[in-house]
């Protein structure tokens, strides 16, 4: 049991000093998400009173496209290589390798969220009026909910033709009752009218339904040639 | 009444969109039909 | 067995002409809706069976992915029947009786249980190693048809009725959305796969867009009580005379929806006979360039792109 995780944590360390000697993908991923959010600024008027309930759904819907941006090159590195093959032959299990992705791409968009979330505070003069404190769980869950998603779906398309698109294409409508549940759930947070506890736990049973399938079939994926 | 004509249109449209799944379904099945005698020769 | 085909088509267009006759003419006029309502007997009906057909595309997918050994394929017919036994018989105990929403009744949890056991021995029987995956494919094909009606006859029949062509919160259309927009990027993953795993790829998404339908059922739930919203379609009971019509109209569009999908799945078995006899042939074509094909596709070399 040690070992998988030590292979986990390995890999991941791996992905990131990788990733952190030549930011050159992650600068970009910043900027396109600073993009987005000032795109929605322009789109959607945020001295509105009606602002408030529609924020939840714009910072999701920002997070998701900073998310696919991401995602798409979670397997980038492994291809050019063969690296995929080595993995393969290799006795360590393929969850590993997994986890390994799921976790980084985790850190990478959380870091991503870290960025956009303040500049939608500062755009649209957010105060939440509900319990603050529940943005932590409905984002660290939400976010899972993509990544975990989303890492598999990417591992899917990798022998397909239009890699890229195919990503959003099979993520998103698996995402929808993630998505719902984000979104109402921050929207009942900001403007204080309802109780998010509900889609909290639906994220959570959501996030151990999916974490569940993808670990136990990804090794199924993988192996596919 | 007005609203007969939805009715109208409901009807039409699924009968329309089975009659096109069809259509491509008999499309498909004759292109099929001459690769397989192309082969053949 | 093709012999059967014009002879059942035949009898399939006289049941429709007949289901479309009840449903115009002998039907009774709903109260509230008018003649509108009519629009019942092909919207409901479709309903049933692209989920019917969705629901057998999930047995092949599961029996697929554990068919590929023989202790997950043990493993999986255990486990069916163990949900078989326990759905027949625990609706009956007390306890689990009193926890059934109202209106459902026992008898009913406890056939479709066992409906589901049966339905997944009868697929495994009768459509032996790759040809669940033929039945795969042709069940999600036809099942996105008769889903694309659904959700087209819906609007339809909200924009008379309720004045508006959606509403986000209604359950069932909702649900129904997303399941079409699931099965449709099952067929665009199988469209554009290159892998010689694609069916094992596919199926994988099968079991993802299943375990999926029912979190969506709840986050929509959920969602609808706390912004009421109207039920397009209506909801409550049903008057009888209407009911039999619906069943009617909907075993009519089961025989129609079988004879499609048996001709998608002699078209599926086709066309893999052809792409099996284009390969062969590119490779006993001597050094000299093959006739190009769009679907000829050895994977001999990985990482092409």
């Amino acid at each position: 049991m040690s070992s998988f995780w030590s292979i986990t944590l390995a890999t991941l360390a791996k992905d990131i000093r990788l990733e952190w000697r030549s930011k050159d993908a992650l600068n970009a991923m910043l900027f396109f998400s600073l993009l987005v959010v000032v795109i929605f600024m322009f789109s959607f008027d945020p001295l509105a009173e009606e602002s408030r309930h529609i924020v939840g759904g714009l910072v999701w819907v920002a997070f998701l496209f900073a998310a696919v941006v991401a995602l798409n090159q979670t397997w980038a590195r492994e291809l050019r290589n063969q690296v995929l093959d080595a993995y393969r032959v290799s006795p360590a299990s393929a969850n590993s390798l997994f986890l390994a992705k799921a976790l980084g791409n985790f850190i990478l968009v959380s870091l991503l969220e870290a960025l956009m979330a303040p500049l939608f505070v500062v755009f649209y003069n957010l105060r939440p009026l509900g319990p603050a404190w529940q943005l932590i769980p409905v984002a660290l869950l939400g976010t899972w909910a993509l990544v975990v998603n989303g890492t598999f779906f990417a591992a899917m398309s990798l022998r397909t033709r239009s890699r890229e698109l195919m990503l959003p294409l099979l993520l998103f409508p698996v995402s929808i009752p993630a998505v719902i549940s984000m979104v109402a759930a921050t929207t009942n947070i900001l403007t204080g009218e309802d109780s998010a506890h509900f889609y909290i736990v639906l994220l959570l049973t959501y996030d151990v339904v999916f974490t569940t399938a993808c670990l136990a079939l990804f090794e199924t994926v993988l192996q596919a040639e | 009444m007005n609203s007969i004509k939805f009715l109208y249109a409901a009807y039409i449209a699924t009968w329309t969109i089975h009659a096109l799944y069809i259509g491509s379904l008999v499309r498909r099945y004759s292109r099929l039909r001459r690769q397989m005698k192309d082969l053949g020769k | 067995m093709k012999k059967a085909f014009p002879i059942l088509a035949v009898l399939t267009a006289v049941l429709l002409a007949y289901a479309f006759y009840q449903a115009m003419f002998v039907a009774p006029t709903d109260a509230m809706q008018g003649d509108v309502y009519r629009i019942i007997y092909y919207h409901v009906p479709s309903a049933w069976t692209a989920f019917l057909l969705f629901f057998i595309n999930f047995v092949a997918s599961v029996q697929y992915l554990a068919n590929a050994k023989p202790s997950t394929q043990r493993a999986a017919k255990w486990i069916v029947i163990a949900i078989g036994v326990a759905g027949a018989i625990a609706p009956f105990i007390p306890q689990v009786r009193q926890q059934l929403p109202t209106g459902m009744y026992p008898s009913s949890v406890a056939t479709t249980a066992i409906i589901i056991a049966g339905l997944y021995f009868l697929v495994g029987r009768y459509f032996p190693g790759q040809s669940l995956d033929l039945l795969a494919v042709t069940t999600a094909e036809v099942g996105v048809v008769f889903c694309t009606i659904v959700l087209i006859t819906g609007p339809i029949w909200a924009r008379p009725v309720w004045g508006i062509w959606w509403a986000p919160g209604d359950i069932r259309l909702t649900s129904t959305l997303v399941l079409w927009l699931i099965y449709v990027s099952y067929l665009v993953l199988r469209r554009f796969s290159d892998s010689a795993q694609t069916q094992k790829l596919a199926a994988v998404l099968a079991v993802f867009g299943a375990l999926d339908v029912p979190l969506v059922y709840f986050s929509i739930w959920f969602f609808r009580t706390q912004h009421p919203q109207p039920v397009i379609g209506g909801g409550g009971s049903i008057d009888p005379g209407m009911l039999h019509v619906l069943l009617i109209s909907w075993m009519a569009f089961l025989c129609f929806a079988f004879l499609v999908c048996w001709s998608r799945y002699g078209l599926e078995k086709l066309r893999r006979e052809v792409e099996e006899a284009e390969a062969l042939e590119s490779l006993l074509e001597p050094a000299g360039h093959a006739a190009p094909s769009s679907k000829a596709k050895i994977p001999l070399s990985r990482g092409s792109r």
